[in-house]
């Protein structure tokens, strides 16, 4: 059952003459991501607001199908249909291309990802690196769709969300960097082979050490940045710039922008995986049997969850905290954590290492955060108009 | 030379022209990103992973987004309705199609180019990290002390402004 994707794979393409193989098999690959990826896409909308209308007190969508199911559906079809509308002032030729260029890159990256045992659509040499430069794409992206707008407010949530991406990078590449220290490689097969062992019946995935986990931690933070999700949404704030960036597209362009925002997700969260989750690897030694691929969406759909999770339970930050949470906060733990790592790499083995490195996570942590906090008053939060 | 790398230049120059010819200054700022992305995919083309997918990762993810940026907080984007292009650009062209022949026949004329030629020559990124960390340690130093001092500039530059402007 483990392998049974990779046999299959193997089979179509054998039935093809040989000329034709490598792309076969190519061809294959891309099928795979996109309608594997494009469905979980379908599933997770629902997810989404199903899980949010709980947290909300209220049902989520139930009207389409049995619970609600079908949904994503209908959706679909409302998307297909709806008329696209171009504003007269927009610059038409880049306001095409944006959609583009920003689903593109984020079906790219998920290329490297291996989701199962010899799972990995390409095996690069630079897979991380890969994942990082062709992900820096959608920046561009993000600008194209603000600007070609000609909308003041999508302007706006372009200058927002180019600006936070660029501050959330850093901690989110500086705490991958650990785990390319550790595995000693940049490949994404090579760093999930190096959490494959067992300590008993625990897995040795990255998490489950002192550098690891505070690297998985800030890596999460960065990702939800990244990702443009709550309660880093500050590009998109209904409330003050209407949508953001793409506030100005419709109908099936705006899909593309909504499947290319969820598809960034999944792959930042898959990256996630694979550096900190161990990857494919089962969670325990005597799981082993339930096929790879099965534990890769599992995680995926777990660390969704959480997502959905976070962005049903914490409001919106602000600006000014969001950049400097990013450079005063994530930033010097990062590399601090890149120190710890090194440490743990050339300590011996044993309680001490784990003792040192763990107070090496936590010291600067509380400190960092007490020494943040100095000087400002926090108290009872007073409204000017909804007193009383 | 595959029709990949003839297809790849076309890409590259043809947006290095638009980049220096268009009207508008987003438009050059984004065919020059086109232009980046082209050059990545030239050092891709030679076996030099690193190197094609760092230029990708520094040049359309970070310059490319710098420039924008410089462009909207400082001009503005507003089309200059007249032609850009000087009035002297036949003049230009001239003398860069020259600098290109000289260039190009004293490469192709040296002495070095047929010994360089022969087995292809591969780097993978644990060969790089090694030799900059053993032997191009102190270039590697010496970077890093640029960088920092030209941010430190940056920063302070900044503050004074902020200053002034209470």
């Amino acid at each position: 059952m483990d392998q049974v994707w990779v046999e299959l794979k193997h089979w179509l393409v054998g039935l093809a003459p040989s000329a034709v193989q490598p792309w076969l098999a190519a061809l294959i690959s891309v099928a795979a991501i996109i309608g594997v990826f494009a469905g979980l896409f379908a599933l997770t909308t629902l997810l989404e607001r199903k899980g949010l209308g709980r947290m909300q007190n209220r049902y989520g969508p139930n009207r389409v199908g049995p619970f609600g199911l079908l949904q994503p559906i209908a959706d679909g079809i409302k998307s297909l249909t709806k008329e696209d509308i171009v504003p007269r002032s927009a610059d038409a030729v880049v306001h095409f291309l944006a959609p583009l260029v920003l689903v593109v890159p984020v079906f790219l990256v998920l290329a490297v990802l291996p989701v199962g045992r010899n799972m990995a659509a390409v095996e690069l040499d630079t897979g991380v690196l890969f994942f990082f430069a062709v992900g820096a794409a959608t920046e561009v992206s993000v600008f194209m769709a603000g600007w070609s707008s000609r909308n003041k407010y999508s302007l706006l949530g372009a200058m927002r969300a180019l600006a936070q991406m660029i501050s959330y990078e850093l901690p989110l590449i500086l705490s991958s960097v650990t785990v390319v220290m550790m595995a000693g490689s940049l490949s994404t097969t090579e760093i999930v082979n190096a959490q494959s062992g067992y300590w008993g019946v625990f897995p040795q995935w990255h998490v489950f050490t002192p550098w690891g986990f505070a690297g998985f931690i800030l890596f999460m933070i960065g990702a939800a940045a990244e990702s443009n999700r709550s309660p880093f949404d500050l590009p998109e704030g209904e409330s003050e710039i209407v949508a953001g960036y793409y506030i100005e597209y419709s109908g099936f362009k705006f899909a593309l922008f909504f499947l290319g925002e969820y598809i960034g997700m999944f792959a930042i969260s898959g990256l996630g995986i694979t550096l900190f989750l161990g990857g494919w690897t089962a969670p325990l030694s005597f799981l082993t049997w339930i096929p790879s691929w099965i534990w890769f969406f599992g995680k995926l759909l777990a660390l969704i969850c959480v997502f959905i999770w976070v962005r049903g339970t914490l409001p919106r930050l602000r600006m000014d905290q969001l950049m400097n949470f990013a450079w005063k906060f994530m930033l010097p733990l990062a590399l601090i954590n890149i120190l710890i790592a090194g440490l743990w790499r050339f300590m011996p083995s044993g309680l001490v290492r784990w003792a040192v490195c763990a107070l090496l996570v936590v010291g600067p942590y509380i400190l960092l955060g007490r020494a943040l906090f100095q000087g400002r008053k926090y108290g009872v939060r007073t409204y000017r108009f909804a007193d009383s | 030379m595959s029709p990949w790398f003839y297809i790849n230049a076309l890409l590259i120059v043809g947006s290095a022209v638009a980049a220096m010819s268009l009207r508008n200054l987003v438009h050059c700022a984004l065919s020059l990103a086109v232009t980046f992305a082209g050059l990545a995919l030239a050092y891709l083309q030679l076996q030099a992973q690193f190197v094609g997918f760092a230029q990708v990762l520094v040049y359309v993810g970070a310059v490319a987004i710098l420039i924008v940026f410089a462009i909207l907080l400082t001009r503005g984007s507003e089309t200059s309705p007249e032609c850009i292009l000087s009035p002297g650009w036949l003049w230009g062209v001239g003398i860069a199609a020259l600098t290109f022949v000289v260039s190009g026949g004293a490469i192709l004329s040296s002495k070095l180019l047929p010994a360089i030629q022969g087995e292809v020559p591969s780097a993978t990124v644990r060969q790089i990290g090694d030799q900059l960390m053993t032997k191009y340690v102190l270039p590697l130093e010496v970077v890093g002390l640029l960088l920092t001092a030209s941010l430190i500039g940056a920063v302070i530059i900044a503050m004074r402004q902020k200053e002034e402007g209470q």
